[in-house]
């Protein structure tokens, strides 16, 4: 992970709506030129946390410091933003709703620069309600990149592609890292988190409960393998084995150090093992193993 | 089909009645609008024609006339005010009983042409003067209120649902997350409507007056000065509608609760001359009616900027109030 100075300081966030906390007391910094991910399942508070950042929520107590100052026309022209739902103006091509945004910032890329960075050349002249939903959200990073931002945040791009066109998204997004833009990334899907994060925060009814790499989260939590059985074909008295058991919606999964013992274990209790996958442990394990949920509840 | 109408029908009710602001403007407009029509239109039957009476006050034995039924009276001090209401239309006869009875009649007008007849049955020896300068038709009279009405709709609506639609899909969520202040983009709406409904107006004025041979008394320029003023005042007041709400139906609740009073009390259909003055004090807050008025000034009478400097300065005035208050109630999101 890069050492520099925060670019970006979450102090103390509460954000109280009439019937809920959605964010309880959050305090992170982002340092300078990483990816920073905010992970959880709906409702965690992710989203809310991102916007109070952006600017866009005022928070109900805390304060968000961009480059050691208070949020101000510093950051408006400096960070660039895509949310999670977002229309355009009507009757507009993908070219003239860049250059719309272009047009709101002092400085930033050239509109043909921008297109060509997000493969939208080809499709310049098109009316932007014309757009599949992976070149939608193409248009909508080209549009959060059209002031060169300093700080780039991507609220759950992701959602509702087909993989090719995440994949194809991911790989925008490492061009994107490589020109050292700081990414504030939330997404519920930890292939993205893994592959494009430096540092998560995972957050739960409010509260990050856990912070740090992502490689270094799995070590401290998990020296173990993971061996993976479908429910069904669990059975009930194998629950009651000298096992450690962690239950999702259609599988269980048992943590060991010990592959030969546990299998062992498996064979005698005549657990059937034809379906049986064995792996080591990912950020959606680190998750369940700290909430007890799926990350995608 | 009955169970999905019911189901659909009983969302849409529980949408309606969740939504309190809409709920509460629906349940107290009607109240509003009976509450409104009484004050202006209850008491005794209307008169249906105003005819003007020289003189600081009215003396009901100076003629017979003077009892006539259906027929309203006002006081006019000075006679050449009295001409050019007589001219516009304003008052259909002035009359001058102070002597032997005279009085003055716009012979382009219908009503002026009826009451005419029921002065000459009370007093066969009523002398018609002649009116001075050139008589002016309803269709001229009406012509610049016709005008200055399709302003105010293109105004109103025009911005006000555009901004309603830019917030409900986010779009304005995502300019507010660009260095864009409120205040520059309802600027840029204004002016982008403003040069859409110039041009229109111009197209309308230039096609309407060559079909009934209108040619305006006054300085084209001016009226070009006075339409773009009054279009900024107008469109500013649709902002300042639809900068907070979210809900199409308040919206609409409220650009018809100011267009209503504005298209009746103007003076773009007829002439409020001899309504209560309360109500020419309300109506002269309009800015539909300083623009009317201005109009009809210039493009009847021929009136100079000096004459409508006064219509100008509060058209302005309120487009800056307007687009202030504007910018402070706007909201980028729903709430």
């Amino acid at each position: 992970m890069p050492e520099s100075a925060p670019i970006l300081e979450v102090q103390d966030l509460v954000k109280q709506y009439p019937s809920v906390t959605a964010v309880n007391g959050v305090s992170f910094a982002v340092p300078e030129g990483i990816c920073f991910g905010l992970l959880g399942p709906n409702g965690a508070g992710k989203t809310t946390t991102i916007e109070i950042m952006e600017g866009i929520l005022p928070p109900t107590a805390g304060a968000v410091r961009y480059r050691g100052e208070p949020m101000g026309a510093r950051f408006r022209e400096e960070a660039g933003i895509l949310f999670q739902k977002t229309a355009l103006q009507d009757f507009l091509t993908v070219r003239q709703s860049v250059a719309l945004f272009r047009g709101l910032y002092e400085r930033g890329l050239d509109v043909e620069e921008v297109l060509q960075l997000c493969a939208l050349e080809k499709l310049a002249e098109r009316d932007n309600r014309k757009l599949s939903g992976g070149q939608q959200q193409r248009l909508l990073l080209a549009i959060a990149l059209v002031n060169d931002p300093r700080v780039l945040f991507l609220d759950e791009p992701t959602t509702g592609l087909d993989p090719q066109a995440r994949r194809n998204f991911w790989e925008l997004a490492e061009s994107i890292k490589a020109r050292r833009k700081t990414i504030i990334l939330t997404t519920h899907y930890m292939e993205e988190a893994q592959l494009l994060c430096d540092e998560i925060a995972i957050m739960d009814r409010g509260r990050i409960i856990a912070r740090g790499a992502p490689q270094q989260l799995l070590r401290e939590h998990f020296s173990e393998v993971l061996l993976e059985l479908p429910r069904q074909e669990f059975p009930e008295p194998a629950r009651a084995l000298p096992l450690k058991l962690i239950e999702a919606s259609d599988r269980v999964e048992i943590s060991t150090n010990d592959l030969d013992g546990t299998l062992r274990t498996l064979i005698e209790a005549r657990v059937p093992l034809r379906n049986l996958r064995i792996r080591p442990a990912n950020l959606e394990d680190l998750f369940l193993d700290l909430t007890g949920k799926e990350l995608r509840a | 089909m009955m169970k999905r109408l019911l189901a659909v029908w009983h969302a849409r009710n529980l949408e309606f009645l969740r939504d309190r602001p809409t709920l509460l403007f629906t349940l107290l407009l009607p109240l509003g609008v009976v509450v409104g029509m009484g004050f202006i239109f209850g008491g005794p039957p209307r008169p249906l024609f105003t005819v003007g009476v020289l003189g600081p006050r009215i003396d009901a034995h100076a003629n017979p006339f003077l009892h006539e039924r259906y027929v309203g009276f006002v006081p006019v001090r000075d006679e050449a005010a009295g001409l050019r209401a007589v001219t516009h239309q304003r008052i259909d006869l002035l009359v001058d009983f102070r002597g032997a009875a005279r009085y003055w009649v716009n012979t382009d007008s219908p009503k002026g042409y009826i009451v005419e007849k029921l002065l000459l049955a009370a007093d066969p020896g009523a002398r018609r003067l002649p009116v001075t300068g050139r008589a002016i038709a309803y269709v001229d009279w009406l012509f610049p209120g016709i005008l200055a009405m399709n302003m105010m709709f293109s105004c109103l609506f025009g911005v006000g649902y555009v901004v309603l639609r830019y917030r409900k899909s986010g779009f304005l969520k995502r300019l507010h997350a660009t260095p864009l202040t409120a205040l520059e983009f309802l600027t840029a709406q204004v002016l982008s409507r403003l040069s859409l409904i110039v041009f229109v107006t111009v197209v309308l004025y230039a096609g309407i007056g060559a079909i009934i041979h209108f040619h305006s008394a006054g300085s084209i320029a001016l009226l070009l000065l006075l339409a773009v003023i009054g279009s900024l005042s107008m469109i500013a007041l649709g902002l300042t509608i639809a900068a907070r709400f979210s809900s199409e139906e308040l919206v609409g609740g409220l650009l018809n609760l100011l267009t209503w009073p504005m298209m009746l009390l103007s003076g773009v259909w007829f002439s409020i001359e001899s309504a209560p003055r309360w109500v020419q004090r309300i109506a002269e807050i309009f800015p539909l009616t300083q623009l009317i008025d201005a109009a009809r000034a210039v493009m009847l009478d021929g009136a100079g900027i000096r004459r409508i400097l006064p219509n100008l300065i509060y058209l302005a005035a309120t487009t800056v109030v307007f687009l202030a208050f504007g910018a402070w109630s706007f909201r980028w999101r729903v709430d």
